[in-house]
């Protein structure tokens, strides 16, 4: 759960994903194998070693105008090959607060 | 209230539509992020976990019905129906729309609300009593001099890229419900033996990574003198604070690497450069800042009125009044605090719809006015002791008569893992479990008075340092782990807690606070002893030997 402002060097330690947030209404968003932005993690690029992660980041950092603060994030993939996110922030992210929100007025 | 000039407006709109033009310039792609970070920040504009985080300053707490009304409008129409009052006088709608923006902060610039300074290396929202105005025995109305400040720091480019963030609070009584001594300049207001008003200055308060508590830097500056004051201790700042280091750019990093007094004689060298200057406030600027304050036309009533003799029958009534009902300075009135701190509910947080019926209940019993506090607490400010009963009764309708101010389950809790991007631990779910543990009121009332504060990181958003109780939420191993301190507090008498033992895991929090709680009650020497004096008696260890001894 370490933040990802504090990542200092790309260490990967297993299947890994690149996450951002949509530039123009902020929501949780994956980096795609199409070179894309997808706001479902199921459609997330899979890296599994260094030099992929750092360049699926690299081209998700161009891409400056579909999303903002990009980064690598851990995810777990099942023998079906569902991904899940790899922690609890991530998971957070994912799936939204774990606390239930005021009713919407 | 306070009554906005022309220039103020002119600022406002002029800022709204700066703004539009940047956000448009960034969708575009002609702004890139790292050019538009700072443009954003300096409109409260963050990046969280799941969307964007927008802050709203409330100066000095203090809202009229209608700002309360654009807030819930804010709500409604551009977030989520909710809003989250902070630890400092703002508040945060979590998941607006980068587009929409422009239009949320036009609609509040209606208001005379923005969002300027409430993030960034400037100078924030400046912050004060919530019960400035009204409080008995305050020597003036602070908020004279907080507006003063306000307009003087208000985008000057000086104070725009300090090293750091850097916030003010202000206070004019002798109790303290503004933690100056945790601020990187607090200011008390006080007479000196000629009866002049002036301040005694704190400099080098703040909690985070490395917390202190502010020490005096002069006991008295007078009033005509403050600006330049606040601007030497700036000077020095700006020319010595650490750049380099996030981390050790606070002016409290200042003040302790240099020592107070050193730290003193450089403020003092810049000040005699520029006291005598145009800084120097006139007469005239006062009184007119003064004149913008209106009062209500309190009307005479009587101390005891018969509606509220007949409502101390009703227990349920009296629980609420005693812990929610201070005196106020007029005859007749009272301050009501409202808690936002219903039992198994985030801390801090109101829905739109009661945001709205608050400021109905605020024009029908509070002359329009409603005061933002930085336990996450609401209060009205002006209401004729005649009204409390239909006041409770009003707002016990709408969730918001939980008898519980100041005690163990009214919780400071920052937004944590749940929101923030940069927290490593989940802050509210702990608050809302510890109410759930001690729901029952009388329970609460047996404890007394008894202050939790819970952060999701170090960087004390819940200013767990200065709770009675503080809980700091970090991460080892990928999991959560709580560290839990006893001893601290916020106010006149501020102190930093002290860590009882090594952090505990998320389920364990609870079953902790219930075993010191027990600690406390079974080793106070009567009922009176509150929490925090307890612990200044007898110190951390038969607390940690409670808590530890069979874990």
């Amino acid at each position: 759960m370490t933040s990802p402002l504090e990542q200092k060097k790309i260490k990967i330690a297993g299947p890994s994903v690149v996450t951002a947030n949509r530039t123009w209404d902020g929501i949780v968003v994956y980096r795609t194998a199409a070179k894309s932005w997808s706001a479902d993690l199921s459609e997330a690029a899979i890296v599994r070693d260094p030099d992929e992660a750092k360049s699926l980041l690299a081209e998700s950092v161009a891409d400056d105008v579909g999303a903002i603060g990009p980064y690598i994030a851990p995810v777990q993939v099942g023998a079906d090959g569902k991904i899940e996110p790899g922690n609890l922030r991530e998971q957070i992210r994912r799936t939204g607060v774990t606390i239930g929100q005021p009713a919407q007025a | 209230m306070y009554a906005y000039d022309e220039i103020d407006r002119t600022l406002v709109n002029e800022r709204v539509s700066e703004f539009r033009d940047q956000v448009k310039r960034r969708l575009s792609g002609e702004l890139t992020e790292d050019e538009f970070k700072i443009l954003r920040l300096q409109n409260g504009v963050y990046l969280q976990l799941h969307a964007y985080m927008f802050r709203v300053a409330i100066p000095y707490g203090t809202l009229a019905a209608n700002q309360l009304r654009a807030l819930a409008h804010v709500a409604r129409k551009y977030d989520r129906g909710y809003g989250h009052f902070t630890t400092r006088q703002n508040i945060q709608f979590n998941w607006i729309k980068l587009a929409e923006l422009p239009d949320a902060l036009e609609d509040l610039a209606k208001v005379g609300i923005h969002a300027m300074q409430t993030s960034g290396n400037n100078m924030r929202n400046v912050t004060s009593d919530q019960w400035a105005g009204v409080a008995p025995g305050e020597i003036e109305d602070p908020r004279i001099w907080s507006e003063l400040i306000r307009q003087h720091t208000t985008l000057h480019p000086e104070f725009s890229f300090l090293p750091r963030k850097f916030k003010i609070a202000i206070t004019a009584s002798d109790h303290d419900r503004a933690a100056i001594k945790i601020h990187d300049i607090g200011l008390k207001l006080i007479k000196n033996e000629k009866g002049e008003t002036g301040f005694e200055v704190l400099v080098g308060g703040g909690l985070g990574r490395t917390p202190f508590i502010g020490k005096t830097i002069k006991h008295f500056v007078h009033g005509r003198d403050i600006l330049s004051y606040i601007e030497a201790i700036l000077r020095v700042y700006n020319q010595y604070g650490r750049r380099d280091n996030i981390y050790k750019a606070r002016i409290k990093i200042l003040v302790h690497e240099l020592g107070i007094e050193k730290f003193s004689r450089e403020v003092e060298e810049e000040w005699q450069h520029i006291r005598n200057s145009s800084l120097q406030i006139d007469d005239e600027v006062i009184e007119d800042i003064r004149s913008r304050f209106t009062y209500p036309a309190y009307e005479k009533l009587p101390h005891m009125p018969d509606e509220l003799r007949q409502a101390a029958a009703d227990a349920d009534f009296e629980a609420w009044r005693k812990n929610s009902v201070a005196p106020h300075k007029v005859q007749g009135y009272a301050i009501v605090t409202i808690s936002l701190k219903p039992i198994g509910k985030p801390p801090g947080d109101a829905t739109a719809d009661q945001m709205d019926a608050l400021a109905d209940l605020a024009d029908k019993y509070s002359f329009g006015e409603i005061r933002v506090g930085h336990e996450q607490n609401l209060a009205l400010p002006h209401v004729a002791k005649r009204d409390l009963p239909a006041l409770w009764k009003a707002l016990d309708k709408l969730g918001l008569a939980t008898p519980n101010v100041n005690l163990i389950t009214d919780i400071i809790a920052c937004p944590g893992l749940d929101y923030c991007s940069l927290a490593n631990a989940r802050s509210i779910p702990i608050a809302q479990e510890l109410t759930r543990r001690f729901a029952d009121h009388e329970l609460a009332n047996l404890i007394g008075r008894l202050h939790i504060n819970i952060s999701g990181c170090i960087n004390a958003c819940g200013h767990h340092h200065v709770g009675h109780i503080g809980i700091l939420g970090v991460e080892k191993n990928g999991e959560e782990v709580y560290q839990i301190t006893i001893g601290g507090r916020a106010d006149e008498g501020a102190a930093l807690g002290n860590l009882i033992g090594p952090g505990v895991k998320f389920d364990e929090v609870a079953d902790v606070i219930e075993d010191v709680v027990e600690a406390y009650l079974a080793l106070r020497e009567r009922p009176e002893e509150l929490f925090i004096d307890t612990v200044k008696r007898l110190g951390v260890e038969p607390f940690k030997e409670r808590v530890y001894a069979t874990r």
